[in-house]
């Protein structure tokens, strides 16, 4: 073939990522050339400083969780298939998905994986509890210096007991859930993946 | 109760207020603003060339065909034809500008030096098949102003120049471009600075004031983007050239990108091979607006003046603005936004009576 596709498309792989994640032809076409782009060493990974380059991540006060997100736990580089994974969760759920069977595993983008992943943002040591610290680690990125230790502190006690119902003064993801039911997940942790 | 128990406490932070950051990271990280404008266009459908093939597939072999003839067309034909033209007018405009420079000064060589320039200007544009169309000629920039233009190429000054007479500005290199300056400032007062002087700003405006002062001098030419962009938007103009004072002549450049891509990405190739991609493209297609000149306002400072500027060329050319600098091509980007980010949540927070964009997205009760 004369224009032959990216050597990634033509791969098998593609297909498995297309049905795993439920993500059209045209989409993981798009994703895959944004990917390339921020690919500056052209070695098929992402590096931490990859992520960095984009200016609007870099001034996100999350943007540094954010980008470990990507990174399994101890590396350092992130191939398309980590990438795609790691955006599935925020495919938007389409209607006709929501009465699909229930024999299958249930999809990145559902409303309790997109729960489960916001509290991994906030729970670091990953004990499955986000403790006063961790809320505070995360409390203190988003405000930078302009609230004092002791208002942010006030406001982390006062978050945690609202939110404690087993009085461990930690969150559980059971109370995680419950503090954010009537909240619409989905729709504020989806974005469009194509425009 | 639970809005009771808000609105006793002055703060009010949700476990589902990271959605917001999280949300804006993630859409940054599918698709931003900025880095998309260090990378040429991409274009709607196909113009033949490799270079602009990244998302086409094989279609028929019609078109392969077709294709192949094209690349034949560019490199055995045209390439060689343009390659002539730009050795013919570039060794005319480092001979003609000696010559001239020998000349004493008077009204005699200003006129020399224009037709010069003027004439090598124009043997270069047809050596890159420039087809360009002026608009606006009344608005033309006069002597003893400042010309100032969004910047895509090393070719937009040849563009300009193709119709009228500048002086330029810029640092001094080494090589051919060196010959060409020393040769050039001879006959007609150009502004290179050493890169030791460009440094220092304060020297730099002074020098570009007294030009100016001069007002029979020659226009001079400034791109304040300070770096290529790729002709899809115009980013932070440096307030520098808007602090010189003096009438700005704002002109707005956009090339059509279906004949070539005139957008050099510096970063990914070198003058050398940029020069080859330009002269194996079908031609440089463009439109140049001239826009009614424009002077700083009394209580206008340089960096709302720039603004101001930039958002008529944007208009003009029908680009869009962004406020993030052109530096961030290469340079990392300051941590006075992210505070900025930072102390607006804070505000939204404690409810110090501003109310951000924040409080509509989380809302939650």
């Amino acid at each position: 073939k004369m224009f032959s596709d990216t050597a990634f498309v033509r791969d098998e792989s593609q297909e498995d990522i297309t049905t795993e994640h439920s993500v059209s032809h045209s989409q993981i076409t798009r994703l895959y050339s944004r990917f390339t782009s921020l690919d500056k060493g052209e070695n098929g990974t992402l590096s931490r400083e990859d992520f960095q380059r984009i200016p609007e991540l870099a001034i996100n006060p999350l943007g540094d969780r954010i980008i470990n997100a990507f990174f399994p736990e101890g590396e350092d580089q992130v191939n398309f298939r980590g990438f795609m994974r790691t955006l599935a969760h925020f495919r938007p759920i389409e209607d006709n998905e929501k009465s699909k069977d229930q024999n299958g595993p249930e999809p990145l983008n559902s409303r309790s994986n997109k729960l489960h992943f916001a509290f991994r943002l906030y729970d670091l040591d990953k004990d499955d509890k986000i403790s006063r610290d961790e809320l505070l680690q995360v409390l203190r990125m988003m405000v930078g210096v302009n609230i004092s230790d002791e208002q942010l502190g006030s406001i982390a006690d006062r978050t945690i007991q609202e939110a404690d119902q087993d009085g461990d003064s930690a969150i559980s993801f059971a109370e995680f859930v419950k503090v954010l039911e009537k909240v619409d997940v989905e729709q504020k942790m989806s974005i469009r993946f194509l425009h | 109760m639970e809005k009771e128990i808000a609105l006793l406490h002055r703060a009010d932070f949700e476990f589902s207020h990271i959605f917001y950051f999280c949300r804006k990271g993630f859409e940054a990280i599918v698709e931003d603003e900025v880095t998309q404008r260090f990378s040429s266009e991409e274009l709607l459908s196909w113009n033949l060339l490799t270079r602009t093939n990244v998302n086409f597939h094989y279609i028929s072999l019609r078109l392969t065909v077709v294709w192949v003839i094209g690349v034949i067309v560019r490199y055995c034909f045209l390439l060689p034809l343009r390659f002539t033209l730009a050795a013919i007018g570039i060794t005319s405009m480092i001979v003609g500008t000696t010559v001239v420079g020998q000349l004493p000064n008077g009204s005699v060589k200003n006129y020399l030096s224009e037709v010069v320039h003027l004439t090598c200007s124009r043997i270069l544009v047809r050596a890159l098949s420039g087809t360009i169309h002026y608009h606006n000629k009344e608005n033309r920039p006069q002597k003893g102003g400042i010309c100032v233009a969004n910047h895509t190429s090393p070719i937009d000054a040849i563009i300009l120049t193709n119709d009228g007479c500048y002086a330029m500005v810029g640092q001094v290199h080494g090589g051919l471009m060196g010959v060409i300056q020393r040769a050039t400032v001879k006959a007609c007062p150009h502004v290179w600075f050493e890169r030791s002087e460009i440094k220092d700003r304060h020297l730099v405006t002074k020098r570009l004031r007294e030009h100016v002062a001069d007002k029979s001098k020659l226009p001079i030419l400034i791109f304040p983007e300070g770096t290529c962009i790729n002709n899809t938007s115009v980013m932070m103009f440096k307030k520098g050239s808007f602090e010189i004072g003096g009438t700005i002549y704002p002109v707005a450049i956009k090339y059509d990108p279906q004949f070539g891509d005139a957008f050099w990405n510096s970063s990914k190739y070198n003058i050398v091979s940029y020069l080859l991609r330009i002269m194996t493209s079908w031609a440089i297609v463009c439109n140049v607006w001239y826009l009614p000149p424009m002077v700083r306002k009394e209580d206008e400072d340089a960096v709302k003046f720039a603004n101001r500027v930039r958002s008529a060329i944007a208009r003009q050319g029908g680009l869009t603005e962004l406020p993030w600098d052109g530096g961030l091509k290469r340079a990392k980007v300051k941590d006075t936004f992210k505070e900025e980010q930072q102390k607006n949540y804070s505000k939204m927070l404690v409810r110090n009576g501003s109310v951000g964009s924040l409080s509509a997205e989380t809302e939650s009760d």
